[in-house]
């Protein structure tokens, strides 16, 4: 057994070495090649790039409020970046965290408008009902994948738009009054919303699901990696038939993992009602988390940090857009792009590499780089 | 034609991959109209230096005469119009195209731009005809034989007009009487003065086939020798770097009592063919049953039959007495099944998982390492230590992804993952597969020493030495069917052939 | 309206949406043929749909006629998704990236880019402006023909083109060396290569192809369903035309068949007002309709086709 000290520094050397590896780098290469991106897309349309991100940066600490609001739009990309990553964790590709989140956003309206209890029960019951309809959805696709074959990629969309319009329906018919294109307000029971908070940060629309998302963050860890049910999981996801030739039940794991992947979606569309808005609303388009989910998980390499980190700045981008477009007159669509190329990159690692190449080339061998730069 | 004039020269070449050199500056010379074999065990660099020829692989040193002219192979096209053509290992054709198809693609026929499947047609008949290589043009590939297969395969090399054919491990895939007829095949492409090299591991074919022979090991030529002037010991300690004992002393042995039985199982495939067709067998304790047959006559349903992988439609398997028929493969292992798969990076080894996950695989979920649903990371860790120290598992620690593994090593780890688990069968199939002569020299030893520990054992294997050497009974399956027995003690060739082929009067 | 008229419109409706659909699953056909899985096929329309928006709408602008200025606006969209099919295949053939994710992102990096050039050119607006869109031409005598004559002869000219295309592609795919190469790049990739053939190239050519093919989907719906372009206009029809192609087992006139069934049930949303029985049912449900098909089938279908051979893998020459 090797001692206390040794082990730590063994860890510590591990730390350091995810910051020296140049694979590590590749996020960050990315990021800036994103942003770099972006600011040509601008000047092509005519705006200037460094004031865009000036306001854009500048707006998520020009109050508290903006902080406050800033953190508020992180929160459910935490839950959706969670449910993509524990889905690319078991080997499949959940793109319908988006349909998974609206799905989670109805179970929460309908038990907070529904039901009248006290809060200590309406508000778990609210989250979990969230929960559990949104890993509903995504079961449904884990089941056909597992049990027909179908590719989990076309009937998550699917699924999206069946979500979308089920919700809809349910709300339009159940949840509102007539003509009233939103959901009837959740009891006050079943709100998560943290009133002194929000008071402290000039109304900012705190609430409980922020600290649920780093306890979701802690869990997906603990689950993945410290449990029997983590080592199914990966196991699975890293090798399927190694994984039944183990003895694992392949289709019942594809389901469990889609179940839980979608029930983080779920919370994550929950607390968008019982945190923020307090209704849902009938609209034609879902919110986009689902799709920001997957750039989450990518750009954070789908580890808890890695994923808390990439939506700290996705989420913080799509907020400070806002101020872009208010100040500088650029469409917030440029964030979009930004977080599209920035998954571009990442996706195509090589080409970062090709980028980097010539940085660490010259850095190593500045001979052979002059001789190479005189020739051309 | 001129007897001694040079079809291919290599001279110093060299070709790293990383952490590896694979060829050591080797140089090669293959005359005219000769069969020239090369030699060497899996790994040691034969198939590199063919494909450096075929233009897949660039060297990064040496040079490559074609008919005494330097050229460089920058990719297969520039082989093919050298007059290069290459039958390679796991053949390169496209299932559900037809023989015809295959055969013209990237050179077709074609009027108009309209692709003229009737020329092509023609074209092939009478190449086949040429050089009687017996294919139906119309036929898809996916319902063709293997032996047709290869038949297609060098019928695309003489299509594009090549005069030098590598042939990469050829009779690997092959029945005893396919590899007759490609030994004929071979000799009659030589006499119409084609010049071939051979890629091989086995001594019997090199002896009865080649007019001369170079042995590599370990990327360098050790030598280069006339095959008329050798035989097969030489030729052996030559490849491997040592004297190697070819056979051992066997004797017939005490066995216990019936450990395995299956009777009259029966399996459907998904087109709903019957590919097992009412085998029965039985295992006894201190006993190795071997299977031979050739690759695809339902040697790997069985296995999964026996394990639960697969379900059968009919018949019943037991073990220790008990009934374990259509059981999960989680049910079997428990019952006392453990089973050395076939290939170990798909079935045996999580590949990114760590050697002390690894060797949890089939246990993880019982105690010691799972407590209450939480995995206790210190057993696993003391399990790998243990099996990686008894077993000689080289790694860099227990904590390395499978992955980083030589393939030796990663079969060490799986062997003793699954005698660890103390089974009562213990089923391993082509267990040597792809190891060098040490590695083999090892596992066989150590299932050897769990049969005599008396354990059954079923073994696989398409490497009819191997079974020889360590079976005490030999079941020959044909198209999902035991059609026989041979005794390992009275090898008899003839007959095992006949077997292998479906010949049950034999 | 009688049974037949209606039945008439019902037949031209679905025929409306089916040639969007048809365009895109011929493209996505062409791209997994050539072993290149192209979830990007959404994208690719919404571009395509945007760029004929504009295109239509600069070129009516500098004086062309209707007609003339709609042709310039599906040329305009061919290229502008062309160039995003580009970036899908740099990234998944020459970098080897997953083909799904980068689909994913295509399909992000087309909505954003799209939407973005739409503020950038109409000031700030969330759509474009109305374009002249094409209308239906009859084909003399055949048209007269009770029922088929409404209902298969009256159509729009993208109508007859995407038939033409239909054509075409299966006889490039079938009859030419260039769909046997293609074919056997898409089946396997080690046999092609070691023929002298350039997987590389043939797989460009596959997802350029699918660019050009679902731009001229795109520009479809915007030239004769929508008139404009906004974020909603490509609403999950890339999605269904993918799935048109695995129900239509990768073959252009099964692809073709899947996409007229899903066209189908697209167009019945247009008729739930016309009978009693169907103003029960909630108006979402038909929304929902093509979507939950989609699912259906495929979790019918799936398992009874066969995919190309390599399809989803990158090649890497060194593991053949």
């Amino acid at each position: 057994m090797e001692s206390p000290e040794k082990q730590y520094n063994k860890a510590l050397g591990k730390g350091i070495k995810i910051f020296t590896k140049s694979s590590s780098l590749v996020p960050i290469v990315a990021i800036i090649l994103g942003l770099i991106t972006g600011a040509l897309v601008m000047l092509a349309g005519g705006y200037n790039p460094l004031v865009a991100y000036g306001a854009l940066f500048g707006k998520l600490i020009e109050s508290p409020y903006d902080i406050g609001e800033t953190i508020r739009a992180i929160t459910p990309l935490i839950f959706t970046g969670l449910s993509v990553a524990f889905a690319f964790r078991t080997g499949l590709f959940n793109i319908g965290a988006e349909g998974q989140f609206v799905m989670g956003m109805l179970g929460a309206t309908l038990i907070g408008v529904k039901l009248d209890l006290p809060w200590f029960i309406h508000a778990p019951l609210a989250m979990v009902g969230g929960a559990v309809l949104g890993g509903i959805w995504a079961g449904i696709v884990g089941y056909l994948k597992a049990k027909r074959g179908v590719n989990e990629v076309i009937s998550s969309i699917m699924m999206n738009w069946i979500g979308l319009y089920f919700a809809n329906y349910v709300i339009g018919t159940w949840l509102s009054e007539k003509g009233q294109q939103k959901s009837n307000e959740v009891h006050e029971s079943a709100s998560w919303s943290i009133g002194w908070l929000s008071e402290m940060m000039d109304h900012a629309r705190m609430h409980g699901g922020t600290i649920v998302a780093l306890i979701c963050v802690f869990l997906f860890y603990i689950l993945l990696w410290k449990t029997k049910q983590g080592y199914e999981l990966r196991a699975v996801g890293l090798n399927p038939d190694a994984a039944h030739y183990a003895g694992m039940n392949v289709g019942r794991t594809v389901v469990k993992s889609m179940f839980i992947a979608g029930a983080f979606a779920g919370l994550g569309g929950a607390f968008e009602v019982l945190g923020v808005f307090g209704y849902q609303t009938i609209s034609s388009a879902s919110p986009g988390y689902g799709f920001d989910g997957i750039a989450v998980s990518l750009l954070g390499g789908n580890t808890p940090v890695g994923i808390l980190l990439a939506a700290i700045l996705f989420g913080g981008l799509t907020y400070g857009s806002g101020g872009m477009s208010f100040e500088a007159d650029v469409p917030t669509e440029v964030v979009r792009i930004v977080i599209g190329a920035i998954i571009f990159f990442i996706a195509s690692h090589g080409i970062v590499r090709m980028v980097m190449k010539p940085f660490s080339f010259r850095r190593n061998k500045p001979t052979d780089g002059s001789k190479e730069a005189s020739r051309t | 034609m001129e007897q001694n004039a040079t079809a291919v020269e290599l001279s110093g070449i060299t070709k790293r991959f990383p952490g590896i050199v694979a060829n050591d500056g080797i140089s090669f010379k293959l005359r005219k109209g000769e069969i020239h074999a090369l030699l060497g065990e899996n790994g040691a660099g034969k198939s590199t230096l063919m494909n450096i020829l075929f233009g897949l692989y660039q060297p990064d040193e040496g040079e490559i005469r074609v008919n005494g002219m330097p050229t460089v192979i920058d990719g297969p096209s520039k082989a093919i119009e050298l007059g290069i053509g290459m039958v390679h290992q796991h053949f390169k054709l496209v299932q559900p195209f037809t023989v015809a198809e295959n055969i013209v693609l990237g050179s077709e026929p074609s009027k108009g731009g309209v692709i003229n499947l009737k020329q092509a047609n023609e074209k092939v008949k009478r190449l086949s005809e040429q050089y009687r290589l017996q294919v139906d043009p119309n036929m898809r590939i996916e319902d063709i034989t293997v032996g047709m297969q290869q038949r297609v395969e060098i019928l695309k090399t003489l299509y594009r007009g090549a005069d030098i054919l590598i042939f990469d491990e050829p009779t690997a895939v092959l029945t005893v009487q396919e590899i007759e007829e490609l030994l004929e095949i071979l000799r009659s492409l030589a006499a119409e003065g084609k010049s071939i090299i051979i890629i091989t591991h086995k001594l019997k074919e090199v002896m009865a086939l080649s007019n001369s022979v170079t042995v590599i090991r370990r990327g360098k030529v050790v030598g280069t020798v006339e095959t008329k002037s050798t035989n097969e010991r030489a030729l052996a300690e030559l490849m491997v770097g040592r004297s190697v004992s070819l056979q051992t002393e066997k004797s017939r042995r005490e066995v216990g009592k019936v450990i395995f039985a299956a009777k009259d199982l029966q399996m459907k495939s998904n087109q709903n063919k019957l590919v097992l067709n009412g085998v029965s067998l039985e295992i006894r304790a201190g006993e190795i049953l071997g299977i031979a047959g050739v690759d695809g006559n339902g040697q790997s349903e069985l296995v999964q039959a026996i394990t639960g992988m697969v379900k059968l439609s009919g018949g019943q398997v037991s073990i220790n007495g008990k009934d374990i028929t259509n059981q999960s493969p989680r049910q079997t292992g428990l019952a006392g099944i453990s089973h050395i798969p076939e290939d170990r990076h798909k079935h045996g080894l999580v590949l990114d998982f760590t050697l002390s996950e690894n060797v949890v695989l089939g246990n993880y979920f019982q105690k010691p390492f799972n407590n209450g649903g939480f995995l206790k990371y210190e057993e696993m860790d003391k399990l790998a230590h243990k099996l990686t120290t008894e077993f000689d598992v080289r790694s860099s620690g227990i904590h390395t992804h499978a992955r980083s593994l030589s393939g030796g090593n990663q079969q060490k780890a799986i062997i003793a993952r699954e005698l660890w688990r103390n089974p009562s069968l213990l089923i391993a199939v082509q267990p040597t597969r792809g190891l060098d002569i040490g590695a083999i020299e090892y596992v066989q030893q150590r299932l050897r020493q769990a049969r005599d520990e008396g354990k059954a054992i079923l073994l696989i294997s398409f490497e009819l030495d191997e079974l020889f050497e360590l079976s005490d009974r030999i079941a020959v399956m044909y198209e999902g069917r035991i059609v026989g027995e041979v005794d390992p003690l009275n090898r008899d060739n003839q007959r095992l052939g006949m077997l292998m082929a479906g010949d049950t009067n034999a | 309206m009688n049974v037949i008229e209606i039945l008439g419109q019902l037949m031209n409706t679905t025929l409306v949406f089916s040639t969007a659909l048809i365009f895109v699953a011929l493209g996505g056909l062409l791209s997994e043929r050539s072993g290149v899985v192209n979830i990007g096929l959404e994208g690719l329309m919404t571009a395509g749909a945007f760029a004929a928006a504009v295109g239509a709408d600069y070129a009516a602008r500098s004086g062309m006629g209707g007609l003339t200025a709609a042709w310039v606006g599906i040329v305009t969209a061919m290229i502008f998704a062309t160039v995003f099919a580009l970036l899908h295949a740099l990234a998944t053939i020459t970098f080897k990236a997953n083909q799904v994710v980068v689909g994913t992102v295509i399909n992000f990096l087309a909505l954003g880019f799209s939407l973005y050039l739409v503020k950038n050119l109409y000031d700030g607006a969330g759509e474009t402006n109305s374009v002249e869109m094409f209308s239906k031409y009859a084909i003399p005598g055949l048209s007269d023909i009770p029922l088929i004559g409404e209902g298969l002869f009256t159509a729009y000219p993208t109508t007859y083109l995407c038939i033409v295309m239909i054509a075409i592609v299966w006889f490039v795919l079938f009859k030419t060396p260039f769909g046997l190469r293609l074919r056997a790049v898409g089946e396997h990739p080690g046999s092609a290569d070691t023929v002298g053939i350039s997987v590389t190239k043939y797989r460009y050519i596959g997802v350029l192809l699918s660019g050009v093919l679902a731009g001229l989907g795109g520009a479809t719906i915007t030239l004769t369903t929508t008139g404009t372009f906004s974020h909603n206009t490509i609403s999950g029809q890339g999605f269904i035309a993918l799935a048109a192609v695995i129900f239509g087992k990768w073959h252009p006139l099964g692809a073709a068949g899947a996409a007229i069934f899903f066209g189908f049930a697209i167009s019945l949303r247009n008729f739930a007002q016309l009978f009693e029985f169907s103003q029960q049912i909630p108006e979402e449900f038909f929304y929902m309709l093509p979507y939950l098909l989609t699912l259906i089938v495929l979790a019918a279908a799936v398992g009874r086709s066969r995919a190309p051979g390599a399809l989803g893998e990158p090649y890497d020459p060194s593991k053949r």
